[in-house]
């Protein structure tokens, strides 16, 4: 192995390590550490299991929510048992048009999406149901978004099978200023 | 809080948090913080310790599976009871009250609560993915997990239901309401991060002390609209330690033992979408007619701070937290939440968060902020600096409010810090507060001098 390069700035340290697996840090408080790059990387094998219809539906250009059998309280983001009474709730299909409950734009992000950025984050809320589901809402910029701004589902296709298949988009065109 | 004993904070100690610290694996940095805590009571020894409560957030952050029993082990306390705490953001102040439960209970006499982070593992978007992975991970973490976007679309529900129907009410066109709101909120946002990063000049533990001038904090670079760089506490490497004991041997190691009066804990639905929309869980001062028309908390307020801090005051004796307590470290991971905390705890009503920070109440006397601040001082908020200038080592965290909670309270600021610009004269009572997720779980503990 070729000499282990030594730097005094911490940055320095991590570009050297990404690059050649290891260097020395000449640390301020006197001391030389060893760093080492350590990969990890891991396949799950998920199962959706009793959210599973939600993402079927979703590959078919639905949004399913379900629907409490006993109170009726009605949830967007779905869930299989009610969160207010524990009963067992039933799968129906979401309006594909909504309205934005809050929202923002995101500069930066978690690594697997800071390609992606800056992208929207939107609440979407629907009539006559008591949750609402997180979204991506695409083809608006920072100053068009306002809450209470109608928009309407887009399906990926062919689906992924994440609930990144569906995204919102505005219903109007945004006004021009 | 009756059937359960008198328990005691004795010491306390913490690590500078800092970026990185190569130099000390978590094991070293515990030690450090152990250390100083022992060295502060030297009448204690370690064989008096009689169990542990240890805490880390993140096996992807440690990358090393039952790191709890590896600190067990360097501290040379096997073969004594200890577990592991984990609870996401508040891991701090869970493990806090974890250590307290079991001297409570009367297992313990004395019991050691020690948190950690090593964040600096990994690069900083990588950790941001990592910290991402304790949201729904089927339905929210695919769209683009990321805190910071989260905690955005929390403050703009937050800027809409109070700002946009209030302040900005008699603003016609819509889209300016809410952009004039925002403008308005992002001012406020900003000297919460000014008077942070000013307490945090005079406390040498933390991360990054500025003299933040409200210009500069304005004009920094935007993470997710509308918070920027300076409303977002960053990642750190950090340790934190407490020593809790019975009120029986409290005095024999100390003089100055701190109270824990009251503790209160509550939670909420991991995934914003399904928080419900009802009425609000209110303190005794306050009155329905005050949140006519308001759907509560929806994804603007934090119902698990209001649950925590209702069962905290009920336990402590508390009815008006503003004039009862001198001040208040909470988990300001976003200059929002911390404004959203201030109502959920109650140092003001719902709507008043705003006003509050412009009326200068969390503000230290006898700090300059270069901010024209009416009413000053009347509860300091963060005085160390919170997390947005601290740092937040997430393990750590809470109980690095604990340690400075019980130096504050023990007017011991000047002999840990090296200086007495944060002290708080007289300073009687304090409260701790620690927030994981969006909102999902929070602790509130009350501490009181003895």
């Amino acid at each position: 192995m070729a000499q282990l390069k030594k730097f005094a700035r911490f940055r320095d340290v991590m570009k050297e390590v990404n690059a050649k697996g290891a260097a020395l840090y000449k640390n301020p408080v006197g001391t030389e550490d060893l760093v080492i790059l350590s990969p990890y990387a891991i396949n799950y094998i998920h199962s959706y299991a009793e959210d599973s219809p939600f993402f079927l539906g979703l590959a078919e250009g639905k949004i399913m929510g379900s629907e409490c059998k006993a109170c009726h309280y009605r949830y967007a983001t779905p869930r299989s048992h009610c969160m207010n009474c524990g009963a067992e709730t039933e799968w129906f299909t979401l309006p594909n048009e909504g309205r934005v409950h809050s929202w923002t734009t995101c500069y930066y992000g978690g690594e697997e999406f800071l390609k992606e950025t800056p992208f929207n984050l939107a609440l979407v809320e629907f009539d006559g149901v008591d949750t609402l589901l997180l979204a991506r809402l695409k083809g608006a910029k920072e100053a068009d978004m306002f809450i209470g701004m109608k928009v309407k589902a887009v399906f990926r296709r062919p689906p992924r099978y994440l609930v990144s298949d569906v995204h919102f988009v505005p219903s109007e065109k945004p006004r021009k200023k | 809080m009756p059937g359960q004993r008198k328990v005691y904070m004795i010491s306390g100690g913490v690590t500078k948090f800092a970026k990185a610290h190569p130099d000390m694996d978590f094991r070293l940095m515990v030690k450090r913080a152990f250390d100083y805590a022992m060295k502060d009571v030297p009448d204690l020894k370690t064989s008096d310790i009689e169990s542990s409560r240890i805490s880390y957030f993140s096996d992807h952050f440690a990358r090393q599976l039952k790191a709890a029993s590896m600190v067990q082990d360097y501290l040379g306390l096997n073969p004594k009871d200890s577990r592991r705490i984990e609870w996401g953001g508040a891991t701090g102040g869970q493990a806090i009250q974890a250590g307290w439960e079991t001297v409570a209970s009367g297992r313990n006499e004395v019991c050691l609560v020690a948190g950690f982070e090593t964040m600096s593992h990994v690069e900083t978007w990588k950790g941001n993915e990592f910290i991402a992975l304790a949201s729904d991970t089927n339905f929210d973490y695919p769209v683009g997990g990321f805190y910071t976007g989260y905690y955005a679309l929390m403050v703009q529900r937050h800027i809409y239901e109070y700002l946009r129907k209030t302040k900005f009410a008699h603003v016609k066109d819509e889209r300016k309401a809410q952009r004039e709101a925002t403008q308005e909120a992002k001012r406020v946002m900003a000297m919460v991060s000014v008077k942070n990063h000013v307490n945090a000049n005079h406390n040498p533990y933390s991360q990054y002390p500025e003299k933040l001038s409200m210009k500069e904090a304005l004009g920094r670079e935007m993470v997710a609209y509308p918070l920027n760089r300076p409303m977002i506490c960053t990642m750190s490497d950090g340790a934190a330690v407490a020593i809790l004991a019975s009120e029986d041997v409290a005095f024999k190691y100390t003089d100055h033992p701190v109270l824990i009066k009251g503790v209160g804990c509550g939670t909420d639905t991991m995934r914003l979408a399904d928080r419900p929309h009802g009425s609000v869980p209110r303190f005794q001062w306050e009155k329905a007619e005050d949140y006519s028309g308001l759907r509560y908390p929806g994804v603007h307020s934090f119902r698990a701070g209001r649950a925590a801090a209702l069962e905290a005051y009920k336990n402590a004796g508390i009815s008006d937290p503003k004039k009862e307590l001198d001040f208040v470290e909470l988990h300001d991971a976003y200059a929002s939440s911390e404004i959203q905390t201030y109502e959920d705890i109650g140092l003001c009503r719902y709507g008043e968060g705003y006003d509050f920070v412009d009326q200068g109440h969390p503000f230290l006397e006898g700090i300059e902020y270069g901010l024209e601040l009416p009413h000053r001082g009347t509860i300091p908020v963060n005085p160390s600096g919170g997390l947005i200038a601290c740092g937040h080592p997430v393990g750590a965290t809470g109980i690095m409010q604990g340690v400075f909670a019980f130096w504050q309270l023990q007017g011991s600021i000047q002999k840990h810090f090296g200086n007495d610009e944060l002290q708080i004269k007289g300073a009687k009572r304090g409260l701790i507060h620690s927030h994981a997720g969006t909102g999902s779980s929070v602790t509130v503990t009350i501490m009181e001098r003895a």
